[in-house]
């Protein structure tokens, strides 16, 4: 499942995508848990009883904002969650 | 002298916006020889449903609006269809609560989103073939892609702003003073299609429709410009995750033709028809998921 967390504004598209497929058995040891300086990704049980990563809630109102730092202009050439994210599980839609 | 000091009366305040509420149960069916009994509480950001469903088939709802309590709401709905077939709480054998207030549903043996639960909904209302489903719901909006079980493979949702929404539509319903449920008909009543407008934001479009009102446009003018905008914001978050045929629309916005017509017109594609309120889906999703745990047990 590809599940999307995030949201489109009159500025634009922030979706943050997450591969539950690839997500599950997680090979990075949750590298995305603590490699994220907001600390946005967290482990639930979703509705068919999957162990996966989902966005925080009151941080997918926020995304442009929370990932801000970690873009390019932030100093980043690579983004800290997809790097950490070794299966390729997480995508950035900006 | 002694003046009368006589209070302002305040004039009578018609609720434009207010939606039909609605209670059905299937005559047909007794459920005293059922063996599996199982609701979904869906309760959302402006409307509540509660679903029976019975040996896996549906057999009644209740779709009520939303109060400002959940646990309330979510009792008052399952109140009202149980009244209807002289049920009681102790007869259902398991209850799943969705929505937003889906973890204040007092009485709920588990909660499941509410995207898991309209896909669940879907592939009962419209069949195995459903594959995209959109769910315009009160204060969000939802694309979902599912398998033929209505397993969901990808999905994404927009609660972060009103435009899209049944909420929308309701303050247009008001802004307009015609009865929400007269909107998708007038729509079309129209000499030539007007551009959209703002599809970002309600309050932008309201103020937008006031202006258009005050530059000459006739109220169906207005209405046609609000429907196009939401069917243009509601595209671009499903072209986001792609459509794919087998497409299927819940929510309360479903039944406003004004909207699915101009969807259908910018995807190309037609939606399914169901005989089932779409603005049951959610709860129904979520009885099926319960009629699936107690029959598993069951089985075991």
């Amino acid at each position: 499942m590809i599940a999307n967390y995030g949201y489109k504004d009159g500025s634009g598209e922030y979706y943050i995508s997450i591969d539950t497929d690839k997500c599950i058995g997680c090979t990075a040891a949750r590298a995305c848990l603590t490699a994220c300086p907001k600390q946005m990704f967290e482990i639930i049980t979703d509705d068919y009883d999957d162990e996966v990563a989902w966005i925080k809630k009151p941080n997918c109102r926020t995304l442009a904002y929370d990932c801000a730092d970690c873009k390019p202009s932030g100093g980043y050439t690579s983004l800290p969650c997809i790097t950490a994210c070794t299966p390729g599980a997480i995508k950035h839609s900006w | 002298m002694n003046a009368e000091v006589i209070a302002p009366t305040a004039p009578e305040k018609k609720e434009f916006w207010r939606w039909q509420e609605n209670t059905w149960v299937d005559e047909t069916k007794d459920w005293k020889t059922a063996k599996i009994i199982t609701c979904g509480i869906d309760v959302g950001s402006v409307s509540s449903q509660a679903v029976l469903v019975v040996d896996g088939e549906l057999y009644g709802f209740n779709s009520m609006r939303t109060g400002n309590n959940s646990p309330d709401s979510a009792t008052n709905a399952l109140q009202g269809v149980m009244d209807k077939c002289g049920m009681k709480l102790e007869d259902i054998h398991y209850v799943v609560g969705t929505g937003y207030g889906r973890v204040n549903v007092p009485f709920a043996h588990k909660a499941i989103t509410e995207i898991a639960c309209h896909a669940r909904g879907a592939n009962y209302m419209g069949g195995n073939g459903v594959r995209t489903i959109l769910d315009m719901g009160g204060q969000d909006c939802k694309a979902i892609h599912c398998d033929e079980k209505g397993k969901v493979t990808n999905f994404l949702m927009n609660d972060k702003c009103a435009a899209g929404t049944g909420r929308g539509m309701e303050v247009i319903s008001d802004l307009m003073q015609i009865p929400i449920a007269e909107l998708g008909p007038r729509s079309f009543d129209v000499d030539v299609e007007p551009a959209a407008v703002s599809s970002v934001c309600v309050v932008f479009a309201k103020s937008e429709a006031l202006g258009l009102l005050k530059a000459g446009y006739t109220k169906n003018k207005v209405i046609a410009a609000y429907c196009q905008a939401m069917a243009e914001r509601v595209v671009s978050l499903l072209e986001r995750i792609g459509v794919e045929e087998g497409f299927f629309i819940t929510g309360g916005i479903a039944k406003n033709p004004g909207v699915v017509k101009r969807i259908e017109k910018l995807l190309g594609i037609k939606a399914m028809d169901t005989k089932i309120d779409s603005q049951i889906a959610g709860a129904l999703g979520a009885a099926l998921f319960g009629y699936t745990l107690m029959a598993k047990k069951a089985a075991a």
